[in-house]
């Protein structure tokens, strides 16, 4: 009779691990520490992405905004090696034309060769090329800025926000998974990151203060990049600087470029959510007959049979 | 338990084929008509779970290997093109990235299943040690894993765990350098780690066959511990055992899937996404979550006695994992079944929390207060292993053992009732 007893302990087991499990989820997306951490740093809060959740799909006219602000501003100094010309027109991206992909490539000198007398020569961008840089390499970026710019192809992946324990926990589960941290991170460095300094804390020349930038006592050397398209009030310098109407916020543009980074360092994300929705409903249709059979197999094995 | 096959194959050629090579017997006397004990539950079917991940992480990895450069300069431009541009790329690699975490996932299960019902004992000490081989194996073959991206955490990573060879006295040095291949963790590096990356699954392939072989001989372990007697405690493989390890291998698919399409880096670290670089030391240097207890006893290890604190630490590192080796041995209760032994039953929880309480520990910076807490785990784990285990079996008193499996599913009926499925012989099958 004790195996028979076991079996509801087992369940009982089971069942306070997933109410425990749920529990913290609520906890973590309900009530995340807000503001400034022990050491002065200011945590992301976790903002609403179009992409979030299992049937998250970017928002191609934000992804198109984020493009123009990596475009104009990002790009300036930040390489982006691994981002193609071609996928921006790809499916599931900011799905901009073709033709506009090429055209934009071939706005770009690129340098090839050698040609058949050994010479490099420099030719237009083609869709096929990955994203040229400013500066032919690291030491030419450190020489001219100080400090090589991260590359922006996979930044939003190399990113993130550590909440800590319990809350990492729930970012695993179902309806609280979280896996847009990156973009959380970037959004609130450079939206609400810039900030003044303490009182007596001196920030060298060439270098900015940042409340969320980990790990380098709260200095940046990237200025402001919305100070390049907002003035001191938070005005646009360019109010038509969106081409769709929407209007030019600070954080707007903060949102759209952190979304754009999302999907340069995660093009395969639509892709991914949407065959994964398929493979659950498979597995959970495929398990549930599986079940049913095993049932029948093991029907009346363990039944007590009427005495001989 | 298995006796000679009665395989006797239906057709021509199947009888022709069965003189010269009987496999076709192997596979129906171990996996057909193999008697398993009744009362199996389901932490039984992490057996058949292991099976299916080496086989998928083999079947991605042979993939993925085709795509990617062992070169330092290329290796991580290799896995981003994996991931861009390689059809179904992402999917192969997240498949393999988190399919290591679910084995490991499956494989703690399976340990601590066989430690809680001690499969471990007589007659079952080969099968358990060629388990702990097997562990090791696994454990070397996903840190080499893990190097392969070549990102920030798989440089520094590599430079952490190689560099605990140097503790080892007066050879210490020359060994680490053999191991890099150089003077520092490099290109070297990356191509031999790479190699065996490839070639340790295969080995693992191997001693699985064995802890396979070993199984057969004395049977299964179950819940109750008690060895199957008649016909009427054990049930055929087929189709009571496929059937439900199918399901708890599909149930399982479904949990592994969920990481994979919509949480694919929870398990990985953001700073691997940065390309590895000498210079630059991240502001922390974390392995992978199934390393985090070893990696907290690694850390948290004082001097003792005449050993420096990195050679102790490296000692009770590989002794923690070690001393499963000698479970059979240091474990001498007469009852196999923790069930039956309310003592031990406490004992082992406590033993699981200062596990996931070591694991804890090694995520987190080092501060006095974590090496206060890691010490005490530390203490907690090896304590279970050398004082509780060995004392318990004289001290405690068990629970009363079942007669029999039979008993044991159906209370005193068990013995006098024909069961159904027992009692019919399992029909030959061609």
């Amino acid at each position: 009779m004790k195996m028979r007893m076991k079996a509801p302990a087992l369940r009982a087991f089971a069942a306070t691990l997933v109410a425990g499990a749920l529990l913290v989820g609520v906890a973590g997306t309900g009530a995340r520490a807000e503001g400034l951490n022990s050491e002065g740093y200011l945590i992301p809060q976790r903002q609403n992405w179009s992409f979030a959740g299992v049937f998250g799909h970017y928002d191609r006219a934000q992804l198109q905004r984020g493009f123009k602000v990596f475009h104009d501003v990002c790009s300036n100094c930040h390489a982006a090696s691994h981002l193609t010309f071609r996928e921006l027109s790809e499916p599931g991206g900011p799905e901009f034309t073709p033709a506009q992909v090429k055209a934009l490539a071939a706005t770009y000198k690129i340098q090839d060769g050698p040609n058949d007398s050994g010479d490099m020569f420099k030719r237009p961008g083609k869709p096929s090329d990955t994203w040229p840089w400013t500066f032919p390499n690291d030491e030419a970026a450190k020489s001219a800025l100080g400090a090589v710019p991260p590359d922006m192809s996979l930044l939003a992946k190399a990113r993130t926000v550590q909440y800590g324990f319990p809350y990492f926990l729930a970012e695993g589960l179902p309806f609280f998974e979280d896996e847009e941290q990156g973009p959380d991170y970037i959004y609130a460095l450079i939206k609400e990151g810039y900030t003044n300094p303490p009182k007596g804390f001196k920030v060298p020349t060439g270098l900015y203060y940042n409340s969320v930038i980990q790990g380098s006592n709260h200095l940046i050397r990237m200025p402001s990049p919305l100070a390049m398209i907002f003035d001191n009030n938070g005005k646009p310098n360019n109010p038509k600087f969106y081409t769709d109407g929407t209007p030019v916020t600070p954080d707007q543009v903060a949102r759209d470029v952190s979304a754009f980074l999302m999907w340069a360092a995660e093009p395969k994300l639509e892709e991914r959510k949407r065959m994964g929705f398929n493979v659950l409903v498979f597995l959970g249709v495929f398990a549930s007959l599986l079940y049913f059979v095993k049932k029948k197999i093991w029907a009346g094995v363990h039944d007590i049979p009427p005495a001989a | 338990m298995s006796g000679p096959s009665t395989y006797v194959p239906k057709s021509a050629i199947g009888k022709w084929f069965e003189q010269r090579l009987p496999i076709g017997g192997l596979i129906h006397s171990s996996f057909v008509v193999f008697p398993n004990p009744r009362n199996l539950n389901y932490f039984w079917t992490f057996g058949a779970i292991l099976a299916f991940m080496l086989v998928a992480q083999i079947a991605t990895g042979v993939a993925l290997a085709m795509h990617y450069i062992p070169d330092a300069r290329f290796a991580f431009n290799s896995v981003e093109n994996i991931m861009r541009d390689v059809n179904y790329g992402w999917l192969l690699r997240y498949l393999h990235a988190n399919g290591a975490t679910m084995f490991f996932l499956a494989v703690y299960i399976h340990m601590l299943r066989g430690l809680y019902y001690g499969s471990y004992k007589a007659p079952r000490e080969v099968l358990w040690i060629l388990g702990v081989i097997i562990f090791l194996l696994m454990m070397a073959t996903a840190f080499m894993g893990y190097v392969l991206p070549w990102g920030q955490m798989s440089f520094w990573g590599a430079t952490v765990i190689t560099n605990l060879f140097s503790a080892i006295p007066l050879v210490g040095n020359f060994i680490t350098t053999w191991l890099w291949g150089g003077f520092s963790v490099g290109d070297p590096t990356l191509n031999r780690f790479f190699a065996l990356h490839y070639l340790l699954p295969f080995m693992i392939a191997g001693v699985v066959i064995l802890h396979i072989w070993a199984l057969h001989v004395p049977g299964s372990n179950n819940p109750a511990g008690v060895e199957p007697k008649t016909s009427k405690d054990t049930l055929p493989f087929h189709p009571y055992f496929t059937i439900k390890d199918t399901f708890a291998v599909v149930c399982f698919a479904i949990f592994f899937a969920w990481f994979v399409f919509f949480v694919p880096n929870y398990f990985g670290h953001a700073d691997n996404y940065n390309p590895a670089n000498p210079l630059v030391t991240p502001q922390e240097i974390v392995p992978e979550w199934y390393f985090l207890p070893y990696y907290a006893i690694l850390r948290s290890t004082p001097n003792i006695l005449f050993i420096p604190a990195k050679l102790a630490g490296v000692l009770a590192m590989f002794g923690s994992i070690a001393v499963f080796a000698f479970l059979p041995w240091l474990d001498t209760s007469k009852v196999r079944s923790g069930s039956y032994r309310p003592v031990f039953r406490v004992f082992f929880w406590v033993f699981v929390l200062c596990g996931i309480g070591l694991g804890y520990i090694g995520s987190q910076p080092v501060t006095e207060g974590t090496i206060l807490a890691g010490r005490i785990l530390l203490l907690g784990y090896f304590a279970f292993f050398l004082i509780v285990l060995p004392l318990l079996g004289l001290l405690e008193t068990p629970l009363q053992v079942p007669a029999s499996i039979a008993d044991a599913v159906l209370g005193a009926h068990g013995s006098t009732a024909m069961l159904k499925g027992a009692s019919a012989e399992p029909s030959v099958k061609g």
